[in-house]
Formats: C-alpha cells, structure tokens, sequence
C-alpha cells in the first residue's frame, strides 16, 4: 500500500520527477563512463604488447626504450650491433627474438625494418596476432606492409609505390630505390597501425649508397647491383624476446644489462607499461575526480528538490499522521521516494551507459584504439550503486526529518 | 439503534491545561467537558478560541501539560506517542475543513487508507473494496468516482469521501473540524445529512467544529468554547 502510494505520488510529480532521474542518471552515467574508459584505456594501453618478455636496446631509461621500440615515439639513442644481438639470442635462455630497425619515415609514418617473425610474435589484447587484411608477405626485398592507419589516413591500396624517406624529418628521400606495397593490416589499435614494415634487408638496402648519416655524394648503386649484395644488417634498433620458461627472465635480464662488449638495457614492458601510465595517469585521477563530485552534485539536487516540496505536502504528511501513521513512517515515506528515485536513476544510467556504449564502440576502438568493454558490469559498479542509494538515502534524512518535525508540530492545524 | 450503553463517555475531560511554551499568549484550560457515546455534538468557537488545539489534544497529537483525556474510558494522555498514533488510527475518524485526500491516490486507496494503519477498524470490513463502493454509494457519490484520482472530485466530493474514509471500519468517534465551510449552503445541508446518516449507521460518535451557528438545530448538542474554557490571564 505505501509502496503503491509512493509511486501514485512519484507518478503525480512525472515531471519533476522525471528530471530528476534524468540528471541523477546523466552524472552516474558519466561516472560509469569515466570509469570504463579509464579501465579500458588501461587495458589496452597495458595490452599494446604482450607475450613479449623483454625487449632489449641501447643503454636508456626504460620509458624510452619501451616508448621508441613499441609506440614510435622519440628516438633511440643508440643501435645496437648484429653481434651482440646474435650473442643475446644464442643464450638458452632465448626462445625466440623479433629484430628491429627504425629510423626512416614515410610522410610523418615510422618505418620499422623486421623480419617474418614480427607478424608472428608481435601480440596485442592478451595474445592477439596481426593479421593481413590485403595482399601478402614481405616476399621481394622492396615488398612494404603498411598499417590500416597509414592506409587509410594516405588513401593507399596494394601496389601503391612508395618512397621512404631518410631519417625522421628530412627533405632527402631514398627516391633511387622505390618500394611497392604488397599488403595492408588489419586494424589492431597499437601502434603498428601507424607503421610502414620493411624488411631488415630493405633498411640495409637503402643506405648502401649512405654514410654515418649523409648519402656519399655521386655514388648510386643501381638496383640491380644491390639485389646482388649481401645484406644482412649489421645494426638493429631494438629487439623483442621471448624466454622459454618465465623463471628466467630475470636472469636473462642482468645477463644483458651486464652484456661487457657494448652498453646494453633490456626491460619489461608490462613493467615500463605501468611506469607509463602512471605519468599518464594523472589525467584518469582528475576526469574520476570530477565524476565523483557530479555524483555529489546530483544527491544535494535530490534533496533540494524533496525539500522543495515539502512544503506543498505539508499537507499530505497532515492526512497520513490523522491516519494515524507514526511521524517514523513520515520519514520512511521520503526515504522510500528517495530510494526509488535513486534506483531508477542506476536502472536508467545502466540502461543508456550500455546503449551509449554499444552504439560508440566501434568508433571508440577506431579512432582511439580503445576497446571497450561492454560485458557486464564490473563488482565495482555494482559496490558505487550500494554506495549511491546508502547516501541517497543518508541524504534524504535531511528533508525527512524536517518533515517529522513538521508533522508533530502542526497536529490537526495544517498551514497551506 | 443501540441505546444500552447511553452513559458511556465517549470523551471525558478533566481540567485540562495546555498552552505552547513559546507561544505563552495562548493558554487553554477546560475544566470539564465530556461527550456521551452516540451523541452528535457541535462546538461552536470563534477563531482563536482554541477549537483546534483542543480537537488536537482530543486526538493525541498534543498532550496536555495537565488533567485528564479520555477516550471510551482509556486514559489517553498517559500513552506514548506511538500508542497514541495507533490509539488514534483504531477510534478515531477524522475530516478536516478540505483538501483531506491524498491528490495522486484514486479514491478507493484513500477510503482504506486509515485501514492500513489499524487492524482493529480492518477486522471490522470483511471485503474493503466493496464496503468502500458501497460507502460511496450510501452518500451518494457517482459509481464512477471510485476509481477516479482524488485530484478529479469536486470539492463536495471530495469532502463526502474524506466521510467514507473517516468512517470505514466503524471507529468509534468522528472528529470533523469545519468540513462544510468549504461548500455552499445547499451543498452543506446535503453533505451534513448524509454524515449524519453514516455516522448514525456505524453508531459513532460525532464531534463537529464550526463558528456557524445555523447548524446548531442539526445536533443534539450545541457546546460553545466560551462556556467550556477559562480565559487565563
């Protein structure tokens, strides 16, 4: 009966009500929303590279390395020679490795010189492999696989001819040797997108006619030539390896970081990951700090808006205590509208936070590489709801009791 | 009509004091006043006489800083204020001057609302919806008005099923505090008619508040507030 009659009184005030739950809903939605992006964000920043265990380089801080081995930012110190590499990969300990070569560009687009085992064992998303979406392998030394960003932000299909430029902001082009793309990625929201993928040969292939930096003036070695010569690299930039038994790690670790014959690092990603986000996360901490206080906006409007119209059901509260209802079940009455106004919000804000999220998915993974997920809700959410309607209701205490002071002072006197 | 028990008191009243500790302009004291079981009693007052605050201490909202209620012989002031909200849910009907229903409940949840609160008056309907139909149909309300939203009603409607509610289950005692002051003289003689038939019909009691003293033909009794109350101060 009381529940019924909450609602017939809920129902009478739609409107107000209405909005209410509406703004209630909106700010636990943005709440949510933060939440889910901030918690996807992580995950698929942390899951930019997996199954990797070390990734080894040029004596630097760990960011930089993971920064230029695995997101293409800022550049790496130093090379590292083939030798030590090859001294690295003989260790027992080592079950397979990925070399690396960066330095090139193509039009603001990385170029990463590797070897078939990149598409092999570069996973991301808790071991998802890169895929072809067109075309085929690096098969001739002048073969280049792009990625789905590069793709589509240059308009390039398979065949397309391109020119790979010297460095990272130059005006020289390696124009004598001209490359072909032979295929396309399929779009995995890391960095590889962004990538231009040659093989190691080809990045030792345009520098034949280049020394410490510089192209020798005058000499052009035609295609042909260099198709002949041996060109196995003698640098690479970093390198990604994958240990056989997780136990070693560690040991492999200080084996390199010890390496005498040239100053090398090796680090964790899933460790410089974290290291990363945690500058990062300075942001996440603000955009959760703002949720909160729209949360705590909402509830002080709640309570205004019951305060409000405390007042005009002055009277109301009047007729229940005449019915002999204790001024307890006056308080229990707002509480319970305040309960229920509450717990339609979080069906609400549930309701649009899953639709708002299955509509913007796709394009949150597109254009950001963010992949939301939009399973079920987290413990978490669920512990806020809990949170919510327990200070929902604490709130609604205020004008509550107001009430009850109201209903035992005015008796059988009942001020309009 | 049940004439037994002619001398049992509904209300007794024994040199009541009371007055607001903030607002110590306002005192009343009734000496004596006692109302007999089946009786219709009109109380006449002007405002600020006290009627109100009495009718309040009559029905257990206030309690008196001295002296004694009762109500069918139970001693009521003693009670605490839960019992005397249950007290006052069991035997008391009460009508105010207007706007007595909930707005957003139809008219059927407002004649049962007092049944909720009092499983005493609910043993006493055995079906509620159709005892509430049939109540609307003895003050001759319209058949459709039942399931209407209170908000709907005419005021005369609305005041007749502020009637039903207060009397559904048969409480012993119905307080009415100027209920006709809202409607027109036509509509007042009607609405009181069919009060007092109803009351006359569950065998309560009636006390009826009003400064109009063109009713006073209607009661059996007529009390003043001047004779019943001293002036203090």
């Amino acid at each position: 009966m009381l529940l019924k009659l909450t609602f017939n009184s809920l129902y009478a005030r739609l409107l107000t009500v209405a909005m209410t739950v509406f703004a209630i809903s909106l700010s636990l939605m943005l709440y949510m929303s933060v939440e889910k992006l901030r918690t996807s964000a992580y995950t698929s920043f942390t899951d930019t590279i997996s199954q990797t265990d070390l990734i080894v380089g040029a004596r630097t801080s760990s960011v930089q390395l993971l920064l230029y081995s695995v997101f293409r930012i800022g550049n790496a110190t130093n090379n590292i020679t083939w030798e030590s590499y090859e001294d690295v990969i003989n260790k027992k300990e080592v079950a397979w490795s990925v070399p690396i070569s960066l330095g090139d560009s193509h039009k603001g687009f990385r170029v990463m010189g590797t070897n078939s085992e990149f598409f092999k064992r570069y996973k991301f998303r808790g071991g998802q492999s890169i895929e072809l979406e067109q075309g085929n392998n690096l098969d001739d030394l002048y073969d280049v696989i792009i990625g789905a960003g590069v793709a589509e932000k240059l308009n390039y299909s398979v065949g397309t001819p391109l020119i790979v430029s010297h460095g990272l902001q130059s005006f020289s082009d390696h124009d004598d040797q001209p490359f072909k793309i032979s295929g396309i990625l399929a779009k995995t929201g890391t960095p590889v997108d962004n990538t231009v993928i040659v093989s190691l040969e080809a990045i030792e292939a345009i520098h034949v006619d280049w020394s410490t930096g510089a192209k020798i003036p005058g000499q052009i070695t035609p295609v042909e030539e260099i198709r002949q010569m041996d060109l196995s690299p003698k640098n690479i930039t970093a390198a990604l390896i994958g240990v056989n038994s997780k136990l070693q790690i560690f040991q492999l670790q200080r084996w390199i970081n010890e390496y005498p014959e040239e100053s090398l690092s090796s680090i964790l990603p899933g460790v410089a990951l974290q290291e990363l986000w945690r500058i990062v996360g300075v942001v996440e901490n603000l955009l959760l700090g703002i949720s909160v206080t729209v949360i705590f906006t909402t509830l002080i409007g709640m309570t205004a808006i019951i305060f409000s119209s405390l007042n005009e059901r002055r009277r109301e509260m009047a007729i229940w205590r005449a019915m002999g209802a204790s001024p307890k079940v006056v308080i229990g009455l707002l509480m319970l509208e305040a309960l229920i106004i509450s717990v339609m919000s979080i069906i609400v804000s549930t309701v649009m936070l899953f639709l708002t999220l299955y509509v913007l998915q796709p394009w949150i993974d597109n254009t950001y590489g963010i992949l939301v997920n939009i399973e079920t809700l987290a413990v978490k959410d669920i512990y806020i709801f809990m949170l919510f309607i327990l200070s929902a209701s604490l709130v609604s205490l205020i004008p509550a009791i107001r009430a009850y002071w109201f209903s035992i002072n005015d008796g059988m006197t009942i001020k309009i | 009509m049940e004439k037994s028990n002619l001398n049992e008191k509904t209300i007794q009243i024994d040199s009541v004091k009371f007055h607001w500790s903030n607002k110590s302009k306002f005192k009343l004291h009734i000496p004596e006043l006692s109302v007999d079981k089946g009786e219709k009693v009109l109380l006449l007052g002007e405002s600020g006489s006290g009627k109100t605050t009495l009718l309040s201490l009559i029905c257990g909202f206030l309690t008196p800083l001295s002296g004694k209620i009762q109500l069918n012989e139970k001693l009521i002031n003693d009670l605490s204020a839960t019992k005397r909200d249950q007290y006052r849910s069991d035997n008391i009907g009460i009508i105010f001057q207007q706007f007595n229903l909930l707005p957003y409940a139809n008219v059927i949840d407002n004649i049962l609302l007092p049944l909720y609160f009092s499983k005493l008056r609910s043993a006493n309907v055995s079906n509620q919806r159709e005892t509430a139909i049939s109540i609307c149909q003895s003050l001759r309300l319209p058949e459709d008005v039942v399931n209407m939203k209170a908000s709907e009603l005419s005021v005369g409607q609305q005041q007749r099923v502020a009637v039903a509610r207060a009397l559904i289950g048969n409480p012993p005692l119905v307080i009415a505090d100027e209920p006709t002051s809202s409607l027109d003289t036509d509509a007042q003689t009607i609405f009181l008619d069919l009060m007092f038939s109803q009351v006359a019909s569950s065998n309560s009691t009636l006390l009826m508040v009003s400064h109009d003293k063109s009713l006073s033909s209607k009661f059996d009794r007529v009390i003043d507030m001047k004779n019943i109350s001293v002036k203090e101060q």
